[in-house]
């Protein structure tokens, strides 16, 4: 495959995106700007200006007219996709790490990091239908975990928070009350900070990333660990295929290690493994810095990397991608 | 591409050319035409210009439209895809190549070829910590001799190892035995030396090519082997033929090697052939004695 380059972003990406019909590509970086890409040929759309901070995440509501964005610069904006205008601007008093859209859209889950003295915390923000009369009022926080939530996403019918970060635990959380449901336990889950998290299509289970050089796959309703994927690098992103059991890992060595060794120990590759044998599959090359995001196209068919390097690279599967046999 | 320099209507004058950069003159070119695309999918855009030096080209471009088939798009998704660029993607410049097909074939990059088993991996693989994560432990650290925690130059220990013996020219005996014995040393042991090889094969077969050999000296430069071969078949069965050939030059180094299957046939070459006169020269042949190291 001829991958398609998109050097859209000055510095390095965050977070990739695409809508649920998958012809739009969200793209989110450390520059200021989250950018829209046609997902077939890789054409800019538009880019979101306003945010004064790096972006660290991004969802898309499933109608593909709501962009939210999470930024360091403390605040929390909603867009409208098609004209890139801001609809509105939830300001918090610490960076905002993640985001998600419930289903049905009516909810947003935020995690803002520990800063000034403030601990890390989750926020479900409720999101009006009509932007004018969206308020700023959280429905529900929580606090508790140490260090940053680098994830919190909706659980199964949005009864549950599902959230991952620094303090190396996945956390189930009641989105109603708040109380903490479930929480994995010390000896089968993460040894280092858990990167990233990623839903399974219908919802069903999650695969989290880790920098103990591991992916684990949890089910969503019980927590118990279903597999794990054991690689050579940290594990700074993790995505799944919507189409066949492939599960794919990004990472590599530390980005400020890059320039002291040579390229081929980095690692940098997008390392895919089927999904039930844990088996490694192959690797998808390029990146001259580790992955910091990847995401399938709901097609199953292409996927996304971005990395330390700031280049966006779209990779649409060879036809023999789909009987590869291990 | 044509050229028309009297469409351009007299009241314009040269001054007024060279400020214009044309935009304004667009007023005096055909409109754009666009042909097709027809059946085989060849679609022809005419358009017309100015040069630089204010002459009218006519630009024919040519393309080949490609239907794809059974593309089953989203009605959302075909209407966002004429969405209107807003943003930074307004004011995109052309040359900018934000979006690039990469020129670079990049496959997904099989760890082992597809039907083997998961351990050939582990062997195959470009990455030797994940060796040592393997079943058989290929990481043995010489100093310490743990297993599969370390490699010898990462060993914790290393400061406490004895120093590796300096190197001492030993007959290849007693070098041997002493490898044998204590194979923890830090010194190099070649394979066929290492304790647990099969030296008696490897050693048998030196026997064999030092046995009844026979050295030829002051050959002349035009003996080949054939010709070694012809002069000492007449003693007995002769197992080997070898001329030393200058690799640089490609002649003769004037010296050779022959072995007789018996002894006694080597012999009998000896006695008869050393002062022969072979080709101008005296010929010299002795035992050849075995090597010293």
């Amino acid at each position: 495959m001829r991958p398609i380059l998109m050097k859209g972003h000055e510095r390095p990406l965050t977070f990739l995106k695409y809508n649920r019909e998958g012809d739009l590509l969200f793209s989110c970086a450390k520059d200021h700007n989250p950018t829209v890409w046609f997902a077939d040929n890789g054409e800019r759309l538009g880019t979101y200006r306003g945010h004064n901070g790096a972006v660290w995440c991004c969802d898309v509501s499933r109608d593909s007219m709501q962009l939210i964005t999470a930024s360091a610069d403390q605040s929390v904006k909603l867009w409208n996709v098609q004209t890139g205008a801001q609809l509105y601007t939830f300001s918090f008093n610490s960076p905002a790490r993640s985001v998600d859209f419930s289903v049905g859209d009516k909810l947003a889950v935020i995690t803002t990091d520990p800063f000034m003295g403030v601990t890390s915390a989750i926020n479900v923000k409720r999101i009006a239908d009509d932007p004018s009369q969206q308020s700023g009022e959280s429905e529900l926080t929580i606090t508790g975990p140490a260090g940053r939530i680098n994830r919190a996403v909706w659980g199964p019918l949005n009864r549950t928070i599902i959230s991952a970060g620094e303090d190396c635990v996945v956390r189930i959380w009641d989105s109603e009350t708040g109380k903490l449901l479930k929480e994995s336990e010390p000896e089968v889950g993460h040894k280092k900070p858990i990167s990233s998290l990623t839903k399974s299509a219908d919802g069903s289970h999650f695969l989290t990333g880790s920098l103990d050089k591991s992916a684990k796959l949890w089910d969503s309703r019980t927590l118990t660990l279903i597999k794990n994927y054991t690689t050579e690098r940290p594990v700074n992103a993790v995505a799944m295929s919507p189409l066949l059991d492939h599960v794919v890992l990004g990472g590599g060595q530390d980005a400020s290690s890059v320039t002291t060794t040579d390229h081929r120990a980095g690692k940098f590759e997008a390392k895919f493994y089927d999904k039930i044998l844990q088996e490694e599959i192959g690797g998808v090359k390029g990146h001259f810095g580790p992955i910091n995001a990847l995401a399938f196209n709901p097609d199953g068919k292409s996927f996304s990397s971005g990395g330390e390097d700031g280049y966006v690279r779209l990779h649409h599967f060879d036809p023999d991608y789909f009987n590869i046999k291990i | 591409m044509s050229v028309d320099k009297s469409a351009k209507p007299g009241k314009l004058r040269w001054g007024e050319l060279d400020e214009d950069d044309g935009e304004d003159l667009d007023f005096l070119l055909p409109p754009k035409q666009v042909i097709g695309p027809d059946d085989n999918g060849i679609k022809k855009v005419i358009e017309y210009k100015f040069n630089d030096d204010g002459n009218k080209i006519k630009i024919t471009t040519t393309t080949r439209v490609r239907k794809l088939a059974k593309a089953r798009l989203s009605k959302r998704a075909v209407e966002r895809r004429n969405w209107p660029k807003f943003g930074d993607a307004v004011h995109e410049d052309v040359g900018s190549r934000l979006t690039m097909v990469s020129t670079e074939e990049i496959l997904l990059e099989r760890p082992r070829a597809p039907g083997t088993k998961a351990e050939d991996t582990k062997i195959a693989g470009d990455n030797l910590a994940q060796l040592g994560k393997g079943g058989a432990v290929l990481m043995v650290c010489r100093t310490c001799g743990k297993k599969g925690d370390h490699w010898t130059s990462r060993c914790p220990y290393k400061d406490l190892a004895q120093p590796t013996e300096t190197f001492i020219d030993k007959p290849a005996a007693t070098e041997t035995a002493m490898a044998a014995s204590g194979a923890t040393k830090g010194a190099y042991v070649p394979p066929s030396m290492r304790a647990g090889a099969e030296r008696t094969s490897g050693s048998d077969m030196r026997r064999r090519n030092e046995e009844n050999s026979v050295r030829v000296t002051n050959l002349s430069e035009d003996t080949r082997e054939p010709d070694l071969l012809e002069l000492f078949r007449t003693f007995g069965p002769v197992s080997r033929v070898y001329v030393a050939i200058d690799q640089k030059t490609g002649v003769s180094r004037g010296f050779g090697f022959v072995n007789f299957v018996s002894k006694e046939d080597a012999e009998r070459a000896i006695n008869k052939l050393n002062g022969y006169g072979y080709d101008n020269l005296i010929l010299r042949v002795e035992w050849a004695t075995p090597r010293t190291n």
